[in-house]
Order: C-alpha cells, then sequence, then structure tokens
C-alpha cells in the first residue's frame, strides 16, 4: 500500500507545506510535520512542497489477477421496464471503452416480463444482454437485485461496471461494491480506460471546484456511476446484433427484508432535466415580478425557464428548477442564461448543453468561459428586445 | 426503539481553488460544521423517539475534533454519542469508511433503525449508507421523502424515485438514507447545551473492534485512489459579443434563428 514518509530536516518552510494540502491534513505536532487521517494520498504536498519533504512510498499491494476479467457492463436502469435513457448514454460510453482495449459490452437488466424490452438493446452493437427475470424482481428492492449482481458477476467477471445514478444505481451499485470489497466512484463526468484495464475515471470533488481522477487499481471489478445526460447515447442501428443469454437464479436466493407495497407514477411535471431549451435567471433578475419576462421568453422558444441556486434561496423559485452540483445537471440543445455568473457549482450542472448562450453585463463574468455565444449586455434591455424581435418575426 | 444516527463534520465552505499556473490549492481556512443533509436524518430520529420511545444515538467517525457534531447533536436531543478514531482510519474511501461504521456499530449494543442523512458536502458521494447496510446485513431504502407507518417489527416509508414512488415496508433492523426535506430541523437549545456539556463521548479505536487487521482499513483498506486533482476546464469555441444592446440582440437573435431555434 502506499503511504507518505515526511522527512522533517528537508522542510524549509513548514507554513508553505501545509498549504499545498486541500485536504488540511497536515498538522504540527511538537515542532513537527504529521498526516493526518484527512490525507487522501493526493500527493500535491510531494509535488509541489519542499524537495524531498515528503516522499511517496509505493508498495506493491496484493492485486487481483487483471486478465481474468474481461469486457464492460452497463447496468440497465429500468422501473416497470422502462428503461431510463442513462442507460443508452452508458452503452455509447461502454463502446468506446471496450474498443480501446479490445473487449466488448454486456449489459445486465434484471425485472419481470422485461425479455420484450431487452430486445430494444441489441440496436446498440452490444455483444450480450444477460437478462434474469422473476416475479421477486418486479419491483427494485436491494437485497435481490443485489444478489442477482453477485450471481452476474461471478458467472462473468467482468472489468468495469457502469450504472446511472439514478435512484436505483445509487444504492445498488454501492451495495454491490461492498459485497466484492471494490472500489466506486460516484458521479463520473468522464471516463476513460488503460491499456492495463484500469478505469480513469474523473468526477468533480469539493463542490466541483477541482476534479479529481480516481482508479481503482488493484481490484476488480471496477464500478461507477455516471449522471444522466454526461455521456452521449450511441446511434441505433437499424438491425439488430448480439444475444439475449437467460439467466437463472433461484429463488430462495432472492429473498428480501423489504416488502414494496406499491409503485405509482408521480404527477408528470415539466423537468428542467427533459426540456429541449432552457432560459435560466440568475442574480442579475432584480426581482420576482421580472421573471415574467424569463418565463416569457421561455414560452416563446418551447422551453422551460430555470434558474441558480440564490434564487432558490430567496424563495423566487422552485429548488426543482435549479441547474447545478446541488440542484439538476441538465443538457438541453439551447440554453440561455439571463445574469448568472457562471460559478463551478452552476456550470458543472450544464456545461454539457449543446448551445449555450450568456446574458451578462459583465466581461468578465466567468459564464463566458462556458459559453460559446456570449453577450456582454443588460438582460434589461436585451431580453425584452429579443422577445419583441421573436414576435416580430412570426407575425411577418 | 434503539436508533443510530450516522453524522459527519465537513469543512465549513468547499472554497478551494487551483491556481492554474503553479497547480496550487488556494484554501481559505475554514470552520467545520455538521454535514448539512445529516441534520434530516437526525431530526427524523428525534421525531421517532418523540413518538415512540427509545433513545437516540449519534455516531461519527473522524478526527478528535469531530466531537463538536456530536456535541451538537446532544443540543439537539441525542442521547448518546460515540466517535470512531484513529489514526490508521485516515485516507478512508467509501468502502473503509462504510466498514469502519460498520465496526463500530457492531460494539454498540444493538439497533433497531441506523439513519443516514442522503450524502456529504465534502465525500458527496451518497453510498456510504447503502456500503454499510450492506457490511450489517440488514436492508436498506435511500431516498426516503417520507415515513407512513412504524409498528414494532417494520416501518414503511416513501422512496423518492424521480419519476415513481415506491412505498416500501422494511423490517427492523435496517437502514434509511432519508432525503432533505422530510422533517425541518429543529435548532439547537441552549439548554440542552449546557446540560450535555460534559456528557461523555465514547471513543472507539481500532483495539476495540472485533476486526483489527490495518489492510482493512484507511488507505490501505481503500480500493479506490485519488491519481491527482486539477482545476476544471472550459468549453473550446467561445465568440463574445459586446456593444450597444441593440446590436447584440441583433446578433442574438440571428443565431438562435440560424439554429433554429426560432
Ligand atoms: C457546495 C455548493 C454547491 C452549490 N451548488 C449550486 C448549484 O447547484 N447551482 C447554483 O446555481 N449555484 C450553486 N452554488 C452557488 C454558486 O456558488 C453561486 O453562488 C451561484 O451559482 C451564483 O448565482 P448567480 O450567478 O445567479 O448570482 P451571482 O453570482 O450574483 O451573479 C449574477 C450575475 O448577473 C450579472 N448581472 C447583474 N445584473 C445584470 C443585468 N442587469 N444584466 C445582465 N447581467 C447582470 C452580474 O454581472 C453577475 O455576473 C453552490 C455553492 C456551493 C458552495
Ligand atoms: N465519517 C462518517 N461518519 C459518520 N457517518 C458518515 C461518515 N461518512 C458518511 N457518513 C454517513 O453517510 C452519509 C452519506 O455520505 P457520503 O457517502 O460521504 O455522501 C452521510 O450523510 C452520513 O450519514
Amino acid at each position: 500500500m502506499p503511504k507518505l514518509i515526511v522527512h522533517q530536516d528537508k522542510i524549509k518552510n513548514i507554513e508553505n507545506l501545509i498549504k499545498t494540502c486541500p485536504f488540511g491534513a497536515m498538522d504540527i505536532n511538537g515542532g513537527k510535520l504529521e498526516i493526518n487521517s484527512a490525507c487522501k494520498m493526493c500527493k500535491l504536498c510531494v509535488k509541489k512542497g519542499d524537495p524531498g519533504a515528503v516522499e511517496y512510498i509505493e508498495e506493491k499491494g496484493v492485486s487481483v489477477d487483471k486478465s481474468k476479467w474481461n469486457d464492460i457492463c452497463v447496468y440497465v436502469d429500468h422501473v416497470n421496464g422502462d428503461i431510463h435513457p442513462v442507460t443508452y448514454e452508458l452503452i455509447g460510453k461502454a463502446k468506446e471503452l471496450a474498443g480501446k482495449i479490445h473487449q466488448k459490452v454486456c449489459c445486465l437488466f434484471m425485472g419481470e416480463d422485461i425479455a420484450g424490452k431487452a430486445e430494444d438493446l441489441l440496436y446498440y452493437g452490444i455483444d450480450k444482454v444477460y437478462l434474469y427475470e422473476s416475479h421477486r424482481l418486479k419491483h427494485f428492492s436491494i437485497e435481490p437485485y443485489t444478489a442477482v449482481f453477485e450471481d452476474f458477476i461471478k458467472r462473468e467477471k467482468p472489468c468495469a461496471i457502469l450504472v446511472g445514478a439514478t435512484t436505483v444505481g445509487r444504492q445498488l451499485a454501492p451495495r454491490v461494491a461492498a459485497r466484492f470489497k471494490t472500489g466506486l466512484t460516484a458521479d463520473c463526468t468522464i471516463l476513460d480506460i488503460t491499456e492495463d484495464t484500469d478505469l480513469v475515471q474523473i468526477r468533480p470533488a469539493f463542490g466541483g471546484n477541482i476534479m479529481a481522477q480516481i482508479c481503482t487499481p488493484r481490484n476488480r471489478p471496477q464500478m461507477a456511476t455516471v449522471r444522466y445526460k454526461v455521456m452521449n447515447p450511441p446511434k441505433k442501428n437499424s438491425s439488430k446484433s448480439g444475444t439475449i443469454v437467460s439467466c437463472h437464479i433461484e429463488d430462495s436466493k432472492l429473498e428480501s427484508g423489504i416488502d414494496v407495497m406499491n409503485v405509482y407514477e408521480k404527477e408528470k411535471v415539466k423537468t428542467i432535466e427533459n426540456a429541449e431549451v432552457l432560459v435560466v435567471a440568475g442574480r442579475g433578475v432584480k426581482s420576482k415580478d421580472d421573471l415574467g419576462m424569463i418565463q416569457k421568453l421561455a414560452d416563446l422558444l418551447g422551453g422551460e425557464i430555470a434558474c441558480t441556486r440564490p434564487l432558490v434561496e430567496c424563495g423566487w423559485m422552485d429548488a426543482k428548477k435549479q441547474i447545478g452540483l446541488s440542484g439538476r445537471t441538465v443538457r438541453p440543445k439551447l440554453i440561455i442564461t439571463c445574469g448568472v455568473s457562471g460559478s463551478v457549482q452552476f456550470a458543472s450542472g450544464m456545461n454539457n448543453s449543446e448551445h449555450i448562450f450568456a446574458i451578462n453585463n459583465n466581461p468578465e463574468a466567468p459564464i463566458f468561459k462556458v459559453a460559446s455565444y456570449g453577450i456582454v449586455g443588460d438582460i434589461y434591455e436585451v431580453v425584452p428586445q429579443l422577445i419583441e424581435k421573436i414576435q416580430k418575426g412570426r407575425e411577418a | 426503539m434503539n436508533i443510530i444516527v450516522c453524522i459527519k463534520q465537513v469543512p465549513g465552505t468547499n472554497k478551494v481553488e487551483v491556481d492554474p499556473v503553479t497547480g496550487v490549492l488556494k484554501r481559505e481556512k475554514v470552520d467545520s460544521k455538521m454535514n448539512p443533509y445529516d441534520l434530516y436524518a437526525l431530526e427524523t430520529a428525534l421525531r421517532l423517539k418523540e413518538a415512540h420511545g427509545g433513545v437516540v444515538k449519534v455516531i461519527s467517525m473522524g478526527p478528535p475534533q469531530a466531537k463538536e457534531v456530536l456535541k451538537e447533536a446532544f443540543s439537539m436531543g441525542a442521547d448518546d454519542g460515540v466517535l470512531i478514531s484513529d489514526r490508521a482510519f485516515g485516507g478512508s474511501d467509501v468502502l473503509s469508511t462504510s466498514y469502519t461504521l460498520s465496526q463500530g456499530i457492531k460494539k454498540l449494543d444493538g439497533f433497531d433503525l441506523i439513519l443516514c442523512g442522503k450524502q456529504t458536502t465534502d465525500g458527496d458521494t451518497a453510498q456510504v449508507g447503502p456500503e454499510l447496510s450492506e457490511f450489517l446485513k440488514i436492508p436498506s431504502v435511500s431516498n426516503v421523502t417520507k415515513l407512513i407507518e412504524v409498528t414494532n417489527e417494520n416501518i414503511t416509508v416513501e422512496m423518492d424515485m424521480q419519476n415513481t414512488v415506491e412505498i416500501a415496508k422494511i423490517n427492523f433492523p435496517c437502514l434509511l438514507c432519508v432525503d432533505k426535506d422530510i422533517f425541518q430541523p429543529r435548532l439547537p437549545s441552549y439548554l440542552k447545551k449546557m446540560a450535555t456539556k460534559n456528557k461523555e463521548i465514547r471513543v472507539l479505536s481500532l483495539n476495540d473492534f472485533e476486526d483489527k487487521n490495518t489492510d482493512n482499513y484507511g488507505l490501505n483498506g481503500s480500493p479506490t485512489q485519488v491519481q491527482r486533482i486539477f482545476p476544471p476546464e472550459s468549453n473550446g469555441d467561445h465568440e463574445l459579443w459586446a456593444g450597444d444592446g441593440k446590436s447584440v440582440t441583433t446578433k442574438l437573435y440571428d443565431k438562435i434563428k440560424e439554429l433554429k431555434f426560432v
């Protein structure tokens, strides 16, 4: 296992060395520098501190035989057989990763009466769909779903497993990871793979201020969750390929301490995640009433209104409309931000949008680094004029 | 009802930046606080205790300073506090954090219910709860937005699933991760704070655990490794339009028209 050793004699400036640590993991104890339990082994102190002051020692830990673990698996996320679109996005990514290491892509699909739905997956150029059907798998419940996952992993030994960061994925993946005592990286935004089949997982840390690159070098399977609308879905092929493998698991293994009484649809609300066009109100909007013009622009473009966090905090907008790290991740075709500064927390929830327009009166606003088209201007001038132009254009 | 609530001490803000030139982190010295999402778990525990009786025990894994959040929990009404702390636990990822918590919980005298917050603001994974439930071999439900019924044997809850809602009845002992807004957390009480000022906090370390093998804890027990950290990048192409309101609006309009949005 790797460790850090502090050479006190090589420290020139103890305060500066302490400052290199983003995790506050260095203390002075009796005049000596010590690394405490907050250390995350990022090695910044080794790289940026006084030369030789902190030494990184990599002891070879026991690693699994990686050659025995092959192929990239995608967990098929669904409710009552309706496949969540994040599944296709993960298939797209899995194909790219598998291509790099010359392996295959498979899917794991569990539920009741889902064989027909499994057929649809075969249009996306995958190799196999492992299908587990049982009445005990009708609704998600943690123990039976984990049992199926365990059965599948023991049988197929996948190199890596990608799971959508949905309500189900976010509890199922950790439970499975703990069962196999392996690593799981949550909410990855970038995934790559090395020749050695190590998954390179990049995710925002510290509320998105920093990106962290994480890997699972000694364990298999490697597991990652990815949010909806971060990766690109593949094109649907005109014909099917690959096979469906029906798998059997005994009912006795599907016991559960949870009795699912009911699953019902929530009232269909227009969500900002599903909108193709979003107009975003930021703090540049001076009063609640002024949201009217933002809404009007959204309506004219056939889209939805969304907002930054301060507007939720002051009670002007519903939390469901908030974009960002502590809000929703969106990926519309068009997004126009109005009076939004473009904090990292906000941008991380929308920077994958297709066409990003930003209106802000401060030419230095960070949003202009994110936007494909930046408009330096006053929203109280630009938005009403734009509304007028669109209306006139329609009449003509 | 015997309830354990898992709470974590987190940095007061997430304000850290990487200097793009030197790659060094610019960090402001900040205070620590209780993970805000854990307040909802604690509130849920206190309400259950008020309605059904029992004991609320808060447990935290962290450095000695993490006692502060346990004390904060006392001032909200928690009955007991346990700190899990040892040098050997340093550098834990989700797996070893959950395993360590499970070892600590096994040393306490039983429980009916464990409550966790939705996620932490520093780790930000929402995975510790489900992994902990696996190590304890108990059922778990995340995204709990409502408690529907509590009996001696089980608890019925609502799990939010984005477009659907699942109603599930879970046998005790079990673990729930509650969403924000399940209940509004109460404020700490000054009287309780004073009354619990000298309350003892039990500290568990590796030596107290059933499994004392250091390979299973801290960095050694963490399968994931942080390889590097770096500032987020901005997108490729940018055009910036400045000028009078009229001309920039015209450019904007023409562009969205060209892209066929109007
Ligand atoms: C852990 C954490 C998580 C967070 N999560 C989120 C999140 O999920 N989502 C989120 O949005 N924020 C989040 N934040 C908050 C975030 O850091 C910013 O504070 C927030 O995004 C700023 O919102 P804003 O851009 O609307 O406001 P401001 O930063 O105040 O920006 C307003 C902008 O409007 C411009 N402006 C003012 N008047 C006009 C005008 N008349 N015409 C044109 N432009 C004008 C100004 O130049 C300025 O750039 C989070 C913070 C933390 C610490
Ligand atoms: N070190 C810890 N001590 C106690 N509880 C924790 C700790 N880390 C995480 N938790 C619990 O697990 C939940 C999810 O944390 P995370 O997986 O880090 O987002 C938190 O809301 C806490 O209830």
